[in-house]
């Protein structure tokens, strides 16, 4: 899986209340969550995050269980995210979704460009190439599915 | 020798594995989702052999139009699946499956974060989010890569106005919000052995702040007389020595009452080190310390005595609502001057019930203190049930050890 997208740079420790505030969840309208993405860390973000790899610090998307999260930053038209480490109902949520998510210790550059292979096992950014952590197989075969619900129609 | 998880999921730390799941849980807030990711999987039967549950706590009752219709439709599909169902009013999911439902050794998988406080009876608990819940509707099983764990090691026995959530913050202050992430956390040694059932939920319920996915006690003597008064005739489970990724060595004599500030819940300071900070809001109740005891405790507390500024009360169940109107503990609140709400979540997840104004300062007995969570602009202090009724009494922070 290729992806190609423009740095946006987050801090470390994002809690999924700040990714899609619970005052939001009230619907299943994913414009709703696009449009109110991270509002409470920074309202000016939503708009600029189609075509983004968002880059962060360590332990992204740690808290509530709200899938919700990951939706609203697939819906915002995020292409991956990048971190050192996930938190891991978030990581699950991220990829049952279809939402590519990347372990590594990428040092982010606001508005660089970012490309990724997960097959190949790398991404690259501001002329260098780092090693990503593979996601297990069972992983691998969601997010290539194109998340979970897809993944049990092609095996039911 | 295997760790308590490894033992449970059959497999050593690492491996990745396919498990049946025992009992699945999902509430109003992440039902919904369920659903509609079950709805497109092409579900149709629930999987055998595993029990399924819907409790309605998240926004009970319903707080508009758009809530009311989305928990009509899970409503009618709960009934209509043949799943165990609890309306709202009965009380906090988590709450529920520890009132003698979850029994040692089993594999549960709720979809909320909380869901490692069943890890209290020596199950492996864990979160999942809707599409994961979905699933295992659709198939009874779900994967799972066994975890390392983490030690907790506990010696001794509380000491002055210190509880179990002060000490389960004070480990979470230890650990870091990511200190165990991808780990179980393993409650051992022979203060475990001292605590009560209510006392080992509280613990386990804050793994998930350290952000394990699990947080265990093996079932012992105090475990096995907790299911037999529920009609539960189980053994206990025998501690293997075994290897911990990384051990944290806590003696419950040391712990003083703290409180997490804002905005994290590793941020801890000394209760004393904030006494006098003004409050506009206390709040005792979800699924961190709701329970009859710490009810109970609070009203102990404040019986006799006026509260000086608002103060929300809810019962984490219907359960223990009925106890305190029994007993006269909740008699004891009420004419202290708090107001008493639904049994459920509250205001914890800032959708109604008590959520904070901008600029407000909430001490709070819940388990997050995040940016906004209760309200946008609100503050949120974590504390414990003591904590909260002797800051309630005084209108600011107030040290329980004064008391």
């Amino acid at each position: 899986m290729l992806g190609t997208g423009t740095a946006i740079c987050l801090p470390a420790d994002i809690d999924t209340d700040v990714v899609i505030a619970g005052r939001y969840l009230r619907t299943r309208d994913g414009g709703i969550w696009a449009a109110h993405v991270f509002e409470d860390l920074d309202p000016t973000l939503a708009p600029r995050l189609r075509g983004a790899v968002i880059v962060a610090g360590k332990n992204f998307g740690c808290g509530s269980s709200r899938e919700q999260a990951a939706l609203a930053i697939r819906e915002a038209g995020v292409v991956a995210v990048i971190a050192p480490s996930f938190a891991r109902i978030f990581f699950r949520n991220a990829i049952n979704i279809g939402l590519p998510l990347i372990e590594s210790d990428l040092t982010c550059e606001e508005g660089s460009t970012v490309t990724f292979d997960l097959s190949g096992g790398w991404v690259e950014a501001g002329g260098k190439r780092h090693t990503i952590r593979p996601l297990s197989l069972r992983m691998q075969e969601i997010l290539m599915a194109g998340g979970l619900v897809e993944y049990w129609r092609a095996h039911r | 020798m295997s760790t308590l998880s490894e033992c449970i999921l059959g497999a050593a730390a690492g491996e990745y594995v396919d498990r049946k799941v025992d009992r699945a849980y999902a509430h109003d807030g992440t039902g919904v989702l369920a659903l509609e990711a079950w709805k497109d999987m092409g579900g149709d039967r629930l999987g055998k052999d595993t029990e399924y549950y819907i409790q309605f706590d998240h926004i009970v009752p319903a707080n508009n139009g758009t809530t009311a219709t989305l928990q009509h439709e899970l409503r009618d599909f709960a009934k209509s699946s043949f799943m165990q169902f609890s309306d709202i009013g009965c009380g906090i999911c988590h709450q529920l499956m520890s009132e003698g439902i979850v029994l040692p050794g089993e594999i549960v998988v709720g979809a909320d974060s909380h869901s490692v406080t069943l890890g209290a009876f020596g199950a492996f608990s864990t979160g999942m989010g809707a599409s994961d819940m979905a699933a295992i509707w659709l198939t009874g099983e779900t994967w799972f890569r066994v975890p390392e764990s983490t030690g907790i090691h506990l010696t001794g026995r509380f000491s002055g106005a210190a509880e179990a959530k002060d000490l389960a913050l004070t480990y979470v202050g230890k650990l870091g919000m990511d200190g165990a992430t991808y780990q179980a956390l393993e409650f051992v040694g022979e203060g475990a052995h001292h605590l009560s059932m209510d006392e080992r939920l509280v613990l386990s319920n804050l793994s998930v702040e350290a952000g394990a996915k699990a947080g265990l006690f093996y079932a012992d003597d105090v475990t096995v007389r907790y299911l037999k008064e529920r009609g539960y005739d189980v053994g206990p489970q025998d501690a293997e020595p075994c290897d911990y990724r990384q051990d944290l060595d806590l003696d419950l004599t040391d712990i003083v009452p703290v409180v997490a500030v804002p905005h994290r819940v590793d941020t801890i300071k000394p209760v004393a080190a904030l006494a006098g900070l003004p409050l506009d809001q206390v709040f005792v109740g979800t699924c961190t310390n709701g329970r009859y005891s710490d009810l109970a405790r609070f009203a102990r507390l404040v019986k006799g005595r006026r509260v000086a500024v608002r103060t929300i009360v809810i019962p984490a169940s219907a359960s223990v609502l009925e106890k305190a109107i029994r007993t006269g503990v909740l008699a004891d609140i009420v004419e202290a001057g708090c107001t008493i709400g639904t049994p459920g979540c509250g205001p914890c997840i800032g959708y109604h019930m008590g959520v904070l104004g901008d600029g407000e300062v909430c001490l709070s007995t819940a388990n997050r203190n995040f940016k906004n969570r209760m309200g946008v602009g609100g503050e949120i202090y974590l504390g414990s049930v003591a904590t909260a009724a002797a800051s309630a009494l005084e209108g600011e922070i107030a040290s329980p050890e004064a008391a």
